[in-house]
C-alpha cells in the first residue's frame, strides 16, 4: 500500500499537465486528497481488528477505546493488549509497545523538514506521525501538497480508527468467546501482515528470524513480554556482524566502494 | 488497574517519541547506523510478535488452529490480498479449525 502511494502519484502528475512552477511541480488538491483518503479509509477500518483483538484480550471498553484514541500507533497497540493478555507484567508490556512506536520519531523528523510547521502547532501534528501519514505526506511534491495530505490522511485515518475501534470492541462484547471465533488468531495475523513488507533485503530476513529463533527459545524460560524485548537484540546483533564483513570486504577489494 | 498503567506508560512513551521527532533539530538522529537500527528494530519485533502470539499460550509453547489461520493468512500474503482480507482469512481459518475439533 505505501509502495502504491509514490507509484500512483507519479503517474497522476504526468496524466494532468499543470501551469509549469519554478521549484517543484504542483499537484491538484484533488489528486493529493484522493490518494489521503484512500489511504486513510483502508487502514482506519482496520481498527475493527485492534478492537475486536483488544476486547478478546480482557480489555474493557473504554481500555480499547483509550488506546486508540491516545496511543494511535496500530502496532504498538496490538503489542501492548498481546502483551497483557498474555499476563504480562504492564511496565514489560508498555516497553514492547514503545520499541515499536520508536521509528514514529525518525518519521517525525522527516515529516518537519517538509510540513515545515510552527512551534506552536508541533505538539497538535506530533499525534498524528505514523506509518501511513508519513508515506503520503513524503510523496508529495511541494509544501502546500505535502501539508494537505497529511492533514487529510490523519484525520481520516484518526476518526475512522477510532470509531471502527469502538464497533469492533462491542461486537467482540458481545460475541462473548473471541476464541471459538477464531479471533485470537487475528492480532499475529496483523503482525504479520505488517512485518511481510519490510522483509526486502536479506539483513532484514536474517533479523526476523533471528528474532522468531531467540523469542521461541526464551518463552518457556523468561517471564511473560521478557521474551519479546529479548528478541529486539536481533537488531543491533545483525547490524554488527554486517558492519564487521563489510570492513572484511572492504579491505580484501580496498576499492573504497560504498556498502552493498 | 495494571492495565491502565501500560495504557498511560505506553501513550506518553508513544506520543514524546513522535514529538521528540517532529520537534527535534535536523541531523540529530542522522547518524547511519541509528537510522539502521531504527529501520530494523520494527522488522525484530514484528517477528518476534507473529511467533510469539502464533505458537504460544500463556508462558508455554503450543500448535494448535491459531497455526494454520497464521499460515493462511501467510498465503494470503504471498497473493497480494489487501489487510482486511488477510487479516479475516486468518480468523475463518482458525475458527474453522476450532469447529473441526483441531
Amino acid at each position: 500500500m505505501v509502495r502504491g502511494v509514490s507509484e500512483q502519484t507519479e503517474i497522476r502528475s504526468t496524466e494532468r499537465p499543470v501551469p509549469p512552477q519554478p521549484a517543484a511541480p504542483a499537484k491538484p488538491d484533488s489528486a493529493v486528497i484522493r490518494d489521503a483518503l484512500g489511504v486513510g479509509v483502508a487502514v482506519g477500518l482496520s481498527g475493527f481488528a485492534f478492537g475486536v483483538t483488544s476486547a478478546g484480550a480482557g480489555l474493557s471498553l473504554l481500555q480499547t477505546c483509550a488506546l486508540s484514541l491516545l496511543v494511535f500507533t496500530g502496532a504498538s497497540q496490538f503489542a501492548l493488549v498481546g502483551a497483557l493478555a498474555a499476563g504480562g507484567n504492564p511496565l514489560t508490556a508498555a516497553a514492547g509497545a514503545f520499541f515499536l512506536g520508536a521509528r514514529n520519531a525518525f518519521y517525525g523528523l522527516r515529516l518537519s523538514a517538509v510540513l515545515g510547521y510552527r512551534a506552536a502547532l508541533k505538539p497538535l501534528a506530533a499525534h498524528w506521525v505514523i506509518d501511513e501519514t508519513t508515506a503520503v505526506t513524503l510523496a508529495q511534491p511541494d509544501r502546500r501538497s505535502a501539508r494537505l495530505g497529511f492533514t487529510v490522511t490523519g484525520l481520516t485515518l484518526y476518526v475512522l480508527w477510532n470509531l471502527t475501534t469502538f464497533v469492533g470492541a462491542l461486537g467482540a462484547e458481545a460475541l462473548g468467546d473471541t476464541r471459538a471465533w477464531g479471533l485470537d488468531a487475528a492480532s499475529p495475523a496483523v503482525f504479520l501482515a505488517l512485518l511481510a513488507p519490510m522483509l526486502r533485503t536479506t539483513v532484514e530476513r536474517v533479523a526476523a528470524g533471528l528474532a522468531v529463533v531467540l523469542v521461541m527459545v526464551t518463552l518457556p524460560l523468561l517471564p511473560t513480554g521478557v521474551p519479546v524485548l529479548v528478541s529486539a537484540l536481533a537488531a543491533p546483533a545483525v547490524l554488527v556482524v554486517q558492519g564487521r564483513r563489510e570492513r572484511v570486504t572492504e579491505n580484501r577489494t580496498a576499492t573504497g566502494e560504498d556498502r552493498s | 488497574m495494571n492495565v491502565w498503567i501500560a495504557i498511560v506508560v505506553t501513550a506518553v512513551g508513544c506520543y514524546l517519541v513522535k514529538y521528540l521527532g517532529l520537534s527535534a533539530p535536523a541531523g540529530v538522529l542522522e547518524r547511519p547506523l541509528v537510522k539502521r537500527l531504527a529501520a530494523l528494530l520494527p522488522v525484530a519485533l514484528l517477528a518476534a510478535l507473529t511467533a510469539q502470539q502464533t505458537f504460544s499460550d500463556g508462558g508455554s509453547l503450543v500448535l494448535d488452529a491459531k497455526a494454520a489461520g497464521v499460515a493462511a493468512a501467510a498465503v494470503a500474503l504471498v497473493l497480494r490480498a489487501p489487510f482486511l482480507l488477510v487479516v479475516g482469512v486468518a480468523v475463518v481459518v482458525t475458527a474453522g479449525v476450532r469447529a473441526l475439533g483441531g
